[in-house]
C-alpha cells in the first residue's frame, strides 16, 4: 500500500500538485484509520491530506481514478465480465438480470420496458436500439448502480476498445458518447416535457409551466453529466486493467486550472479556467494593494536625517526617508480578438480590468483587421465577463476581410490614439502576430515605444512557434521591451503582478 | 508524529469510532454531513491535526465546528480573524494596568521607592521580586488561542475567516496548530494538557501560506446535494411538507447552474423554506418564486437574470 502511494504522490507531482514530504507522510498515517475496502474513504483521506486547493481537486480525482481503480471483472469475457464485482448482479444471464433491476427502477414506465434488454438474447452486447432505449429509461429513473452497468453496456459496445493502444481516453469517449448519442437522448427527453408537462404523465397540464419545464430539463441534464462521467470512469477502468496505472497515468493526466494551455483548453477547461479566473483576479487585487500600502519607504532624505542627527550630537542614527509618489500606471490594452487567440485576449482583458483599481486608467481597444475602444463597455458594467461576453457582438473591429491584420490595426490605433499615449502609459499588446502576409507596419510600435513607458508583447503561442509561417513577431520585437509567452493563467498572473 | 516527541500528553481516547459514528452523531445535533465531512472530522481527530474549511460563503463552516463543539460537548472557543489582528488580540496580553496597580500597592505598603537608585542589595531584591511577581500567571490575559490550550475542559477553538489576517500574522497560528503550545518569553512554554480539535474556516479571499496549509487536513465544503439540501431544509424548517422542500431544493439547484454573482447559499436556502411556510405556500409556481426570489439573491442583477431565464417573466419581479 505504501508504495502504491509513494506512486500516487509522484504522480501528482508530476501533474503540477505541490505535496510536500510532510503531507506525504500525513497521508501515509491517514490511510491507517481508514478500513482499507472503503474506496470512498480513501479518497477523502488522501484528498484531505495530499490536496490544499479547490482548484487541484479535479486533477487529484483522475489520478484516484487511475491509481485505485475498481479492479477485479475480468477483460474480453462478453457481457458476463461486465457486470459490476461489487456483486449487485452476481451471475446467470446478467443481462436478463440487468433488465429487471432497469424495470424496476423505471416502475410507471415499464410498459415498454421488458422489451429492450431482455429480448436479444446470445450476441456480444446489444444492439444500439436496445442500447438506447436501456438510455433513455436509466437518464429517466436510473440510480447509480444502473449508470454504471449502462456505461459498461455501453463501452464496451461502442468504444471499440484497441489493447495496448497508447492512447488517453479521450478518443474512446469520444467514440462511445457520439454512438450513443447522449445529447439526442437528452433532447428527446427535453422535447417530450414540453409537450406534456412532465415526463411520468402525472399532471397533464396543457402548455404546461415554464418553471416545471426548465427543472425537470434540469434534473435530466444532471443525470445525463452523471452518465457520462460513469461513462469516462469506465474508460479509465479498463484502460488501467490493460496498460497499468503508471503508463496510463501520463496520457490522461488532466492539468491544474493555472496550468491550462488557453489556446488548447476544451470547452470543459475553459469553464475551469473562468472559475479560476475570479478568484485569482480578486486575490491579485488584493496583494497589489498590499504591496502598495506597505511599500512606502521612499529614497533616503538626507536633510531631514542631517537635521534629526543633532539630537545625538551628529551621529545619523535615525534615518528618514522621502514619502514615494504614488504612481500608479496607466495601461492601454490592444487586444487581437480574431478566433485562433480569441480566448485568450477575453482572459486577458477580464483580468485586467477585474483589477483595475490598481492601475490609474485601464483602456482597452480590440482588433480583427479594423479596431474599435471598447473601454466604454467595462465601465458601463460592474461585471467584467458580462462586459467580455458583449465585445463580440458590439465592438465594430471588422475592416476588409475579418482576418487579422496587425499592421492595419496598429496603423489606425497610431491615428486615432496615438496622441494619448503619454510617458506614463504601459501599452499591452495581446496576439499571436499571425499576420495573414500582410504589412507588418512596425514603425507604429516604434513610435509608440518612443512615447509610453514600456511596451509589451503577451502572446499565447508556445515561443518556438514564434516567427514561424506567417507569425512575424520578430518584426516587432525589436520596438518591445519584452515579449513575453503567455499560455497558461499562471504565466498571465505573474506577468499582470509585476506591472502595477 | 508521535505525541511523546512533541511533549504532548497521551492522546485521549478516540473522540469518534468511525467516519460513521461522526456523522450518526452530528446529525443528533441537527448537522448532516456528507462522506467527505464526516471522514475529515474522524481524521482530524485520530491525526491530530488542524481542519482548515474552505468553501463558498454560507454552506456551513462555521456551523461544522459548533456541531462538533456540540456533539463532544466540548466549550467552543472562536477566535474571529481581521485585517490588523495582533499577538495581542490573539495569543496573550500582560494586564499592565493590573501590574501598574500591583507597584503601586508595594509603594504605598513598603518603600522601595529608591529602586535603582540607592543601589544597595536590598532594593535590587525587592525589585527582582516583584518583577517575578508582575510576570506571573495572575496578570496574564489569556486570548482565545492561549485559552483553548490552557484549558482544562474539552474544547473546540475555531479560527474563523482565517484568510482575513495578513501573511504575516498567519505566523502567529503555526506555533499553537502543530505544536499545541505557546511561549511566552516571561513564563516559558505553555503546553496543551488536552488537545483541543481546531477548525480553521476560509473564503479564499486569499491564498494561504503554504506552512499554514501544510499543517491542516483539507476540507472543501461546496453546496450540498440535492438529496442532502432536502433534508437539511427538513430538519431545520419545522412544518414543511415533503413535496414544498423537494420543490424548493430543486429550484435552488437549477439556480446554482446558472451564472450569477452569487449563488444561494444553503442558509438562503432555508431562509427561502421558512418564508414559503410562513406564507403558507404549498407548491411554488412562476408567481410565487417570482416575489420570494429577493430572499435567495442579493443582487438585481442575479435577480432579474433568474426572472428570465427560469421563471420566464417579461416584468421585473417585485420585491417586497
Amino acid at each position: 500500500m505504501l508504495a502504491v502511494l509513494s506512486g500516487f504522490v509522484e504522480e501528482l507531482r508530476q501533474a503540477g500538485l505541490p505535496v510536500s514530504l510532510t503531507e506525504h507522510l500525513d497521508a501515509a498515517e491517514a490511510i491507517h484509520h481508514i478500513p482499507l475496502e472503503d474506496r470512498e474513504g480513501l479518497k477523502y483521506a488522501l484528498g484531505a491530506t495530499l490536496v490544499k486547493s479547490q482548484s487541484h481537486w479535479r486533477a487529484f480525482e483522475t489520478a484516484f481514478d487511475v491509481y485505485f481503480a475498481h479492479r477485479g471483472a475480468p477483460l474480453n469475457s462478453g457481457i458476463e465480465g461486465l457486470v459490476d464485482e461489487t456483486g449487485d448482479v452476481a451471475q446467470g444471464d446478467d443481462r436478463s438480470t440487468f433488465a429487471a433491476t432497469g424495470a424496476e427502477g423505471v416502475g410507471a414506465r415499464g410498459e415498454s420496458g421488458g422489451g429492450g434488454a431482455g429480448g436479444g438474447g446470445g450476441g456480444d452486447g446489444m444492439t444500439a436500439e436496445e442500447l438506447a432505449e436501456l438510455l433513455y429509461r436509466v437518464l429517466l429513473g436510473g440510480d447509480q448502480a444502473q449508470m454504471r452497468t449502462l456505461a459498461r453496456f455501453a463501452v464496451e459496445r461502442y468504444a471499440g476498445f484497441e489493447s495496448g493502444r497508447p492512447v488517453g481516453g479521450t478518443y474512446y469517449l469520444y467514440r462511445t458518447l457520439r454512438n450513443l448519442d447522449l445529447d439526442g437522448v437528452l433532447e428527446r427527453v427535453a422535447a417530450e416535457i414540453h409537450l406534456r408537462g412532465r415526463p411520468d404523465g402525472s399532471r397533464e397540464e396543457p402548455g404546461g409551466s415554464t418553471l416545471k419545464e426548465r427543472l425537470a430539463v434540469d434534473e435530466y441534464r444532471i443525470k445525463a453529466a452523471k452518465i457520462r462521467a460513469e461513462i469516462e470512469r469506465e474508460i479509465r477502468r479498463r484502460l488501467v486493467e490493460d496498460r497499468g496505472a503508471k503508463a496510463l497515468a501520463r496520457s490522461v493526466r488532466k492539468p491544474i486550472p493555472e496550468e491550462i494551455d488557453v489556446m488548447r483548453a476544451t470547452s470543459e477547461e475553459l469553464g475551469d479556467l473562468r472559475r479560476a479566473l475570479h478568484p485569482l483576479s480578486r486575490k491579485l487585487a488584493v496583494r497589489l494593494a498590499r504591496r502598495r500600502r506597505r511599500g512606502r519607504r521612499g529614497p533616503l532624505d538626507f536633510r531631514a536625517t542631517i537635521r534629526h542627527s543633532m539630537s545625538s550630537g551628529g551621529v545619523p542614527i535615525d534615518p528618514k526617508f522621502r514619502h514615494p509618489r504614488p504612481s500608479k500606471p496607466e495601461i492601454f490594452v490592444i487586444a487581437d480578438i480574431s478566433g485562433s487567440v480569441a480566448s485568450f485576449a477575453r482572459f486577458t482583458l477580464h483580468l485586467v480590468h477585474a483589477i483595475s483599481s490598481q492601475f490609474s486608467k485601464v483602456r482597452s481597444f480590440v482588433f480583427i483587421d479594423g479596431l474599435d475602444e471598447v473601454t466604454a463597455l467595462f465601465e458601463g458594467s460592474n461585471d467584467p465577463a458580462e462586459a467580455v461576453h458583449r465585445i463580440n457582438t458590439e465592438a465594430d473591429v471588422v475592416w476588409m476581410d475579418g482576418h487579422s491584420d496587425y499592421g492595419h490595426a496598429f496603423n489606425v490605433f497610431y491615428q486615432r490614439f496615438g496622441d494619448q499615449v503619454t510617458s506614463r502609459t504601459s501599452v499591452l499588446i495581446l496576439g499571436d502576430a499571425r499576420n495573414n502576409y500582410h504589412a507588418s507596419e512596425s514603425w507604429v510600435l516604434a513610435e509608440l515605444s518612443r512615447q509610453a513607458k514600456h511596451v509589451y508583447w503577451l502572446n499565447p503561442e508556445p515561443r518556438s512557434y514564434w516567427s514561424s509561417g506567417d507569425s512575424i513577431v520578430s518584426d516587432y520585437e525589436p520596438h518591445c521591451d519584452a515579449v513575453v509567452e503567455c499560455r497558461t493563467l499562471r504565466q498571465l498572473e505573474k506577468f499582470v503582478g509585476g506591472l502595477s | 508524529m508521535t505525541l511523546s516527541e512533541l511533549g504532548l500528553p497521551e492522546l485521549g481516547p478516540p473522540r469518534f469510532s468511525s467516519p460513521a459514528d461522526v456523522r450518526e452523531r452530528l446529525a443528533r445535533v441537527g448537522y448532516l454531513a456528507d462522506v467527505g465531512i464526516a471522514g475529515v472530522v474522524h481524521l482530524a481527530d485520530r491525526l491530530v491535526k488542524p481542519v482548515l474549511v474552505e468553501g463558498p460563503a454560507g454552506t456551513g463552516k462555521t456551523q461544522l465546528a459548533k456541531s462538533v463543539a456540540e456533539m463532544t460537548s466540548s466549550r467552543l472557543i472562536r477566535l474571529q480573524c481581521y485585517e490588523g489582528l495582533d499577538e495581542a488580540k490573539a495569543l496573550y496580553e500582560w494586564n499592565y494596568r493590573k501590574q501598574l496597580l500591583r507597584i503601586q500597592a508595594g509603594q504605598v505598603a513598603g518603600s522601595p521607592a529608591q529602586i535603582g537608585e540607592g543601589g544597595d542589595a536590598s532594593s535590587a531584591e525587592i525589585w527582582a521580586e516583584l518583577e517575578e511577581d508582575i510576570f506571573s500567571e495572575e496578570f496574564l490575559l489569556a486570548r482565545p488561542l492561549l485559552e483553548a490550550i490552557r484549558s482544562e475542559e474539552p474544547v473546540v477553538l475555531l479560527v474563523d475567516e482565517v484568510d482575513r489576517v495578513e501573511l504575516e500574522t498567519e505566523a502567529l497560528l503555526l506555533e499553537v496548530l502543530s505544536e499545541y503550545q505557546v511561549s511566552i518569553p516571561e513564563l516559558g512554554t505553555v503546553r496543551a494538557s488536552r488537545i483541543p480539535m481546531v477548525f480553521l474556516t476560509s473564503n479564499n479571499t486569499r491564498e494561504l501560506s503554504e506552512a499554514l496549509k501544510r499543517r491542516c487536513l483539507y476540507l472543501h465544503v461546496d453546496y450540498p446535494d440535492l438529496e442532502r439540501e432536502r433534508e437539511i431544509v427538513r430538519t431545520k424548517v419545522p412544518g414543511i411538507t415533503e413535496e414544498l422542500a423537494d420543490q424548493a431544493c430543486r429550484i435552488v439547484r437549477s439556480i446554482r447552474s446558472m451564472e450569477l454573482r452569487k449563488a444561494p447559499s444553503v442558509s438562503e436556502t432555508i431562509d427561502w423554506a421558512r418564508t414559503l411556510v410562513v406564507l403558507g405556500i404549498e407548491s411554488v409556481d412562476e408567481k410565487t418564486a417570482s416575489n420570494t426570489l429577493h430572499i435567495l439573491l442579493k443582487y438585481q442583477i442575479d435577480i432579474e437574470r433568474v426572472g428570465k431565464e427560469l421563471l420566464g417573466s417579461r416584468d421585473r419581479p417585485v420585491p417586497g
